[in-house]
């Protein structure tokens, strides 16, 4: 019964997952309409056959705006969580491998960080950098960090005491090649799950941040941004907000499901 | 002398249905319990007697598991009753008690709540009376200090005294019927030996009829009058205890007997004074 | 009392560490509010007159503590871009972001907890899976477009409510709390199914307790022993979810307030952000830190109150 139930939620996730590259990667290569591209004859041009998503208010291209921003949101989640990671394993990695009182230390800032909502630290660190699609890899990514670092931390704290480490170090390994070679290859499996909650946050994160006006900078194409303007012609032209909606959902939905099947 | 019966387990049959193929693990369970009589139930892990103690304390779900058979008590068929009338019956003619008395009690709650549960759920008792009820049986099951006892928690107590406090829980309604569960393997050898003297006392005090189960026959031996030895579902061998144990009539008794280590219980209680440190 | 103790010192340091962070950072990276506020063309000799009307011509770490110290007087400094107390422009604010807050959140647990207990009782029926499904698919879903599809529903389908109507809570309270409740709905809707499939595990796995057993030989109906004795061990890692959500919920209204054309704590900070007008930014990011830190502490508090085991007093 709850292994059937993980089966369906990661085949559903999968399919979800593929559905979502290969609408984004075939809409690349494609002849679609440039995005970017304005006609005032589409104006509010309902969805066809011709414009499947129908046009937005300035008569561009629903769907090429769609698999745009749904690459760019996507790109910019990848970013968001490998800076996480990467930067998470380091200090998770050292503090939890050495302990002591740089351990204590980090671990309460990371702690006090951590107790602080992501996304208004994002918020913060773009009030600093400006505005813009690195700015916001960079500041989620940052703002992601802590979490990561605690996972990493807790993996080995518990791996530093077990006897295969006592092992490896009695062999004479050096603590690089220990946390390296030993300890990081069994933290992967938590690590994994989180780095695809992870993803998720960001793809909401991302999108939230767009939504206010300070990820990707227009005519560029993102999905937040997207529903910010569908929100002035919502009776109009609803299906200006529930196409991009609905790439956001599918995209967090597909990992979400897949993230739920690793769970034990 | 028939009249005596309280309880009348015939022809009992369990079966599994939580998985895809049923599986059956009691075979024709059969028992009667009169009152004021300690009955033991001896069998390794598996043979099937918690299952069979579960179902007369009507304890199995009625989903995942089929029964067979009859479960007399007062002359009704505890198996086919309705689940209104069997609740009635839990916890007032017919309780239990459990292997591991840590987790058979709930964390988060006061040992005075958990006690008093029974009386709330069957009596209309004012508040008072409860008091005056929890009280007197927490005394009775010889807690010291009582009216400290039941404003603390389980985790604050030791192994022994949470027994204690699983024993009033069940006696506090002074049931017809007391199912003990394996009561004593949790707890210490010494801490055993006073488990099973308190239920003793209670049996000789309140005529509770008690079904003693247990894996350790020399307790089964110093407490019980009438013995049942379960083997792989079945009951392979039942009588007088001292029959059963100085002529077992069954190769599987001869073996648990034999597995017994020559250590006069008698001896332990005795010794209990200088062992227990705590 | 180590407890306690270490919960203090870190929210200490959490204040702290964000406060000094924030406003070293603004000081040193973002640019000169004298000239943002004088402009460019604006003579060395007024623009050195206003940084000394600033003090922003101390060390950094002086113009902070004094910040600090006189944060915690209620003097919150003078906004940049409008000239006035940063504590009169925020003060009436505080209000519509709290009260937008505290209604996700009863909303979260109001829809949640009788889910939750439902979808386990009734594990694996054609209910319990519908909702499952329904469940998983409404977590996924961003506040803000939440917020957009109840719009939609409510406010352009069925008016029951006029989108960008807001009413401030000082003309009509009632028409204040009816309009809070569409943007609150948005914020709680995807909180919810979080709490919902946490306690619906936490129960399930509640229900092969010894503890549950002895409930039900006592007697219980199935009821009694979920309100009675399981409800309150269930909810324990929930309270955890509750505190943490709450704050996404603080930080999440800022957000949805854009949706709803509420005048909150959200717009100002947008709007300062934008401005680089950093008193405002940093006051507005120390109330919400503090607001947070106080949902923590709550949380800690509520928890050892729920489970003897815990208590503040060791451990």
């Amino acid at each position: 019964m709850k292994t059937n139930k993980k089966n369906f939620n990661f085949i559903l996730g999968i399919g979800i997952i593929i559905f979502m590259v290969l609408f984004v990667f075939l809409g690349r290569i494609l002849p679609l309409r440039d995005a970017n591209a304005i006609d005032a004859t589409l104006k509010f041009a309902p969805p066809s056959l011709k414009h499947p998503f129908g046009c937005d208010n300035f008569g561009r291209e629903i769907l090429s705006r769609v698999i745009q921003g749904s690459f760019s949101t996507f790109c910019i989640a990848l970013g968001t969580v490998f800076i996480g990671t990467f930067f998470g394993i380091i200090i998770g990695a050292l503090t939890g491998y050495f302990g002591g009182l740089v351990d204590e230390i980090l671990m309460r800032i990371n702690d006090a960080i951590f107790a602080f909502p992501s996304i208004l630290l994002a918020l913060l660190f773009i009030s600093l950098l400006g505005p813009g699609t690195y700015q916001v890899v960079i500041a989620l990514g940052i703002a992601f960090i802590p979490s990561f670092a605690r996972i990493v931390r807790g993996e080995f704290l518990k791996n530093r005491n077990m006897d295969y480490v006592k092992c490896a170090k009695l062999l004479g390994a050096s603590d690089l090649r220990i946390m390296v070679i030993h300890i990081l290859p069994n933290t992967l499996k938590v690590l994994l799950n989180s780095v695809l909650i992870g993803f998720n946050n960001a793809v909401l994160a991302e999108a939230s941040m767009s939504f206010l006006g300070i990820g990707v900078q227009p005519p560029d194409p993102s999905l937040g941004r997207m529903l910010s303007e569908a929100q002035g012609f919502l009776f109009k032209a609803p299906n200006y907000a529930l196409f991009p909606g609905l790439a956001i959902i599918l995209m967090v939905l597909g990992f979400g499901l897949l993230s739920d099947s690793f769970e034990k | 002398m028939e009249n005596d019966v309280l309880l009348e387990v015939t022809d009992l049959n369990i079966e599994f249905h939580d998985h895809i193929i049923p599986e059956t693990v009691v075979f024709d369970f059969d028992l009667t319990l009169k009152q004021g009589e300690i009955v033991g139930l001896v069998g390794e892990s598996g043979s099937g007697k918690s299952m069979s103690a579960l179902a007369i304390a009507g304890l199995l779900s009625r989903k995942d598991m089929k029964k067979r058979g009859r479960i007399f008590y007062d002359g009704k068929d505890l198996l086919t009753i309705s689940r209104n009338e069997l609740r009635s019956i839990q916890g007032n003619d017919i309780s239990m008690i459990f292997q591991e008395p840590l987790t058979s009690l709930n964390p988060v709650k006061r040992i005075y709540d958990q006690v008093e549960e029974p009386l709330r759920i069957h009596t209309d008792l004012s508040k008072e009376q409860r008091y005056e009820k929890v009280l007197k049986i927490l005394t009775e099951v010889e807690l010291d200090d009582p009216e400290h006892v039941m404003r603390q928690y389980p985790h604050e107590l030791s192994g022994g005294m949470r027994q204690r406090v699983m024993i009033a829980t069940a006696m506090i309604m002074e049931p017809k019927i007391l199912i003990a569960d394996e009561p004593t393997t949790a707890l210490d050898v010494t801490i055993q030996s006073q488990i099973v003297k308190l239920l003793k006392k209670l049996n000789a005090r309140k005529k509770t009829s008690i079904l003693f189960i247990s894996h350790d026959l020399s307790l089964v031996r110093t407490l019980c009058e009438r013995v049942l030895v379960m083997k792989d579902g079945y009951i392979v061998e039942s009588g007088p205890v001292e029959r059963v144990f100085t002529n077992p009539t069954e190769e599987y008794t001869k073996k648990l007997i034999a597995a017994i280590p020559k250590i006069d219980p008698e001896l332990i209680y005795h010794n209990e004074r200088d062992t227990d440190s705590k | 009392m180590r407890y306690a103790l270490k919960k203090i010192v870190t929210m200490m340091i959490t204040v702290i560490v964000v406060t000094l962070f924030v406003y070293i950072a603004f000081n040193l990276i973002s640019g000169d509010p004298a000239i943002s506020m004088l402009g460019t063309n604006a003579t060395p000799e007024r623009l050195n007159a206003l940084r000394e009307e600033l003090h922003l011509n101390d060390p950094v770490i002086v113009r902070y503590f004094r910040w600090l110290i006189a944060l915690f007087k209620g003097d919150m400094g003078v906004s940049y871009s409008y000239r006035i107390d940063v504590s009169t422009m925020i003060f009436d604010k505080i209000p519509v972001t709290a009260t937008m807050a505290a209604m996700s959140f009863i909303l979260m647990i109001v829809i949640s907890i009788p889910l939750g207990i439902h979808t386990s009782k009734y594990q694996g029926g054609v209910l319990d899976r519908i909702i499952m499904i329904l469940n998983q698919i409404i977590m996924s879903i961003p506040p803000f477009f939440s917020g957009i599809l109840i719009t939609l529903i409510f406010g352009r389908i069925l008016k029951i409510f006029t989108p960008g109507g807001y009413v401030s809570y000082s003309n009509d309270f009632g028409g204040f709390l009816w309009y809070m409740f569409f943007p609150s709905l948005a914020i709680a809707l995807p909180k919810a199914t979080m709490a919902v499939k946490l306690l619906r595990g936490s129960l399930i796995s509640e229900y092969n307790m010894d503890y549950v057993r002895t409930a039900y030989s006592k007697g219980n109906t199935t009821n009694g022993v979920i309100y009675n004795h399981m409800l309150k061990n269930a909810i324990l890692p929930v309270i955890t979810f509750l505190g943490m959500a709450l704050t996404d919920i603080i930080a999440g209204s800022i957000i949805v307030e854009q949706v709803f054309g509420i005048p909150g704590l959200g717009r100002i900070l947008l709007t300062s952000i934008s401005n680089r007008d950093y008193p405002v930014v940093m006051a507005i990011i120390v109330i919400i830190s503090f607001m947070v830190l106080v949902v923590n502490m709550l949380v800690d508090i509520i928890y050892s109150l729920i489970d003897p085991r815990i208590s503040f007093e060791d451990k």
